[in-house]
């Protein structure tokens, strides 16, 4: 044991005279790490930023059989019956807390000059019993918009991502000029990413009766199984219940599926290049060490030892790298905010999150790129024929 | 040329050094072909959306459908060919992972628009006009999920619920189209079903068109014929706003994201890994050959002919493995085409190669140069001395 740790620790102060190649390994896995990370904490911001809206107190009701509130379609004969469902809560004076919303999509800028887009952004009309439900929702800027005006409460990443949304400043769509007389914030959920105004000015500007979806404030949340069988006894009620939380949660599952895939293959690829350039370090590192190694086995060190130390130097190498890598992707990535297309075809922001796991994550990917790397060449180095390598100098 | 097999010889002096450092070179060009060819497509490259074609859609946004009452309109502006009016559909086929654009269009005016590039056999065209319930299919489609003409596929429509509440429709295949120009063609993925049949068996909506696609005469007046358009409808509730296909696609594609941001920061890590790579074998090749460099001088090399051998090795590394990967990277890239994926096929374009081709001699160069400077500089006496 005493001899293995002797020759490992000879060996690593012996490194610095290799710097530049082992600088391959360093800087190879230190790419791979980063890449990994970067897209993963993709994936796992935007998770967040779905899974974090909505609450589990509250039920959704869309059209049954849709997916996204965009294809969901609620007429509004319907709508007067929902009140009398069973698990609704009342407020205060006595008024149902239902919101019959009504979704459209609208068109904002994004970015400037080549990578200048127009893009999908939602625009939900509410009624007053959603913003009172919705207690994660707080006015950060100006007023709440007024009902019958053409008036818009903007989410604060709206905001901040797209073109020209400022209170005071005024948008044109639909033939008339809505203006934006504030900011809501609702801790960085989807809704942050869209346009708020009141349901039935959206439904008269946008030609749409109806509803686009229905929020219902529940009692407790173990209300939502007696609302699911009233829904489904009542014929009439084509709708699907889930809780709202639900509903976000679902929408994240594609894409977190697809760039998952995605960023497996690409890392997998990287992993191999650098694998390649491991390996090739730690062969010329061993060929550098080819006449103290021999000496070692010489004076009757066994080839364990010297195995072990080339094996210590490639995993301390990959470490490293995966140590730099991981680094880097937490400055440049982590908190970066950024917005997508969602399930719903329109925006949603959210930002890059490097979390613990994931810099776990790929602090284990370098360890295995290190113990891959630095396997044949420390069997290489523990066979090394000690008079040939004598020879040799 | 004559040097090329000492060249050869050098490289294989340390075979299992020469392999893994071509085997990096491969992965790295192998990426460097998928990356660009993604970037490549995302920023329009190689879509296939040169025909001339205007898509005019709701200034508010494509999904808010125009009304049918403007066709009149549109069809009288100078310079429009012919008019076309295509409702999406939102259909899923047996899973939403499955997902192809489906259109609900009239089949006389899609002929109008899109027979120049696509073609469908006058048997095929008299199908699909004789029953309301058919609908065509691009080649791609239809070899995707291997259907024939004949089949019944079952659609549930997320946007469009029938009368009776039902969300389940379906439609006969009339006919299955190819394309006439390339195959890279966006359309070969879509179906078209009748917009009659839609319009009429639909819960609601009636007289709802989805956009307009305008076939004009003249490409280079396309800007003008889209500000017409667009002028007509000014201050009302239908406003629209008018682009080439192309544009319309390019600004769905940065819809999703900066996507070629992502992609040239992946190749950037890529190629500064393979850079220290390279760098290090060439200067270690090199280094080791030091005596030999200087017997090559004492029998008469120039100190410029050394530089150049050494150059050229280092070229010739990279441009072997470049080509590889880049070879690897077109073959991987014919295998996903003929995948069943909702991807446009993918393929590496003369830019592609253009670039790749280009790192490979740059790479030559930045790695090969400091260790042929190097070798030119070599003194006869110090190195045959081992000092």
């Amino acid at each position: 044991m005493k001899t293995i740790l002797v020759v490992t620790w000879m060996n690593l102060q012996a490194m610095r005279n290799r710097i530049g190649s082992s600088l391959v390994i360093v800087v190879g896995i230190a790419g791979v790490v980063a890449v990994l990370i970067g897209m993963l904490s993709m994936t796992q911001g935007f998770e967040r930023t779905l899974r974090g809206t909505g609450s589990d107190g509250r039920a959704l009701l869309l059209s049954a059989g849709v997916l996204a509130e965009l294809s969901s379609n609620i007429d509004r004969d319907t709508l007067p019956l929902l009140q009398a469902l069973p698990g609704v809560k009342r407020s205060a004076e006595g008024r149902p807390l239902i919101s019959n919303e009504r979704v459209v999509i609208t068109e904002l800028r994004k970015g400037e000059g080549k990578q200048r887009a127009y893009v999908n952004v939602s625009l939900r009309g509410v009624e007053p019993a959603g913003i009172e439900m919705r207690r994660e929702v707080k006015l950060a800027e100006g007023r709440w918009f007024q009902s019958g005006l053409r008036e818009i409460v903007a989410g604060r990443q709206t905001q901040q991502q797209f073109n020209g949304i400022r209170v005071g400043g005024t948008l044109a769509f639909r033939g008339s000029v809505w203006t934006v007389v504030g900011i809501f914030e609702s801790g960085g959920d989807a809704h942050e990413t869209e346009l708020w105004t009141d349901a039935d000015t959206a439904r008269s500007a946008f030609g749409r009766p109806g509803a686009s979806s229905v929020l219902i404030q529940l009692e407790t949340p173990a209300a939502l199984r007696g609302l699911k069988d009233a829904v489904s006894r009542d014929p009439r009620l084509q709708l699907d219940v889930t809780t709202e939380r639900a509903y976000f949660a679902a929408q994240s599952q594609n894409f977190v599926e697809q760039i998952g895939l995605l960023t497996t293959i690409l890392a997998a690829i990287m992993a191999v290049g650098a694998l390649f350039g491991a390996l090739n370090t730690m062969y010329s590192a061993v060929s550098t060490r080819q006449v103290e190694i021999a000496t070692l086995r010489a004076i009757g060190f066994s080839g364990l030892p010297v195995a072990v130390s080339v094996m210590v130097e490639a995993v301390a190498l990959a470490v490293s790298g995966g140590l730099i890598g991981a680094l880097i992707s937490y400055l440049l990535f982590n908190g970066l905010t950024v917005t997508t297309l969602g399930q719903n075809f329109t925006q949603v922001a959210f930002s890059f999150a490097v979390t613990p796991g994931l810099l776990l994550r790929g602090l284990i990917w370098a360890l295995v790129l290190g113990l891959a790397g630095g396997f044949l060449p420390a069997i290489r180095a523990a066979r090394l024929p000690v008079v040939d390598a004598l020879r040799a100098q | 040329m004559k040097f090329l097999p000492l060249i050869w010889a050098i490289l294989w002096r340390k075979k299992i050094r020469t392999v893994l450092t071509l085997l990096s070179l491969v992965t790295a060009f192998l990426l460097l072909g998928l990356l660009q060819a993604a970037n490549s497509l995302f920023s329009g490259g190689t879509l296939n959306l040169n025909a001339p074609l205007l898509i005019t859609q709701a200034r508010v946004s494509f999904t808010n459908p125009l009304p049918l009452r403007l066709l009149p309109q549109l069809e009288a502006v100078p310079g429009v060919e012919a008019v076309s009016y295509s409702q999406f559909f939102g259909g899923i086929y047996q899973d939403q992972k499955n997902f192809f654009p489906v259109f609900a269009v009239m089949p006389e005016r899609w002929l109008r628009v899109f027979s120049h590039e696509c073609q469908l056999s006058a048997a095929q065209i008299e199908a699909w006009k004789a029953s309301r319930t058919t609908a065509i299919v691009g080649r791609r489609l239809a070899d995707r999920f291997g259907w024939k003409v004949g089949d019944r596929i079952p659609l549930v429509s997320q946007l469009w619920p029938q009368k009776d509440g039902s969300r389940a429709w379906a439609f006969d295949v009339a006919g299955i189209f190819d394309d006439r120009t390339e195959e890279s063609c966006p359309r070969m993925g879509n179906m078209y079903i009748r917009y009659d049949y839609l319009d009429e068996a639909r819960a609601y909506g009636q007289g709802l068109a989805g956009i307009y696609l305008l076939r004009i005469s003249d490409p280079e007046k396309a800007l003008a014929i889209a500000s017409a358009v667009d002028a007509m409808f000014e201050n009302s509730p239908d406003e629209t706003k008018t682009q080439t296909e192309k544009d319309f696609s390019l600004n769905f594609a940065r819809q999703i994201g900066n996507l070629s941001l992502i992609l040239n920061s992946i190749l950037g890590a890529v190629f500064f890994t393979i850079l220290m790579l390279t760098g290090n074998t060439m200067s270690q090749a090199v280094h080791e050959r030091i005596p030999e460099l200087a017997v090559m001088k004492t029998i008469g090399f120039t100190d410029g002919g050394v530089l150049r051998l050494v150059l050229a090795e280092s070229l010739f590394l990279c441009v072997l493995g470049g080509l590889a990967g880049m070879a690897l990277a077109s073959v991987t890239m014919r295998v996903l085409t003929t995948l069943p994926t909702q991807f446009p096929p993918m393929h590496a374009d003369l830019n592609v190669w253009l670039f790749a081709i280009g790192s490979m001699l740059g790479l030559g160069v930045i790695v090969g140069l400091p260790p042929a400077l190097r070798a030119r500089r070599l003194n006869i006496v110090d190195a045959l001395a081992g000092r």
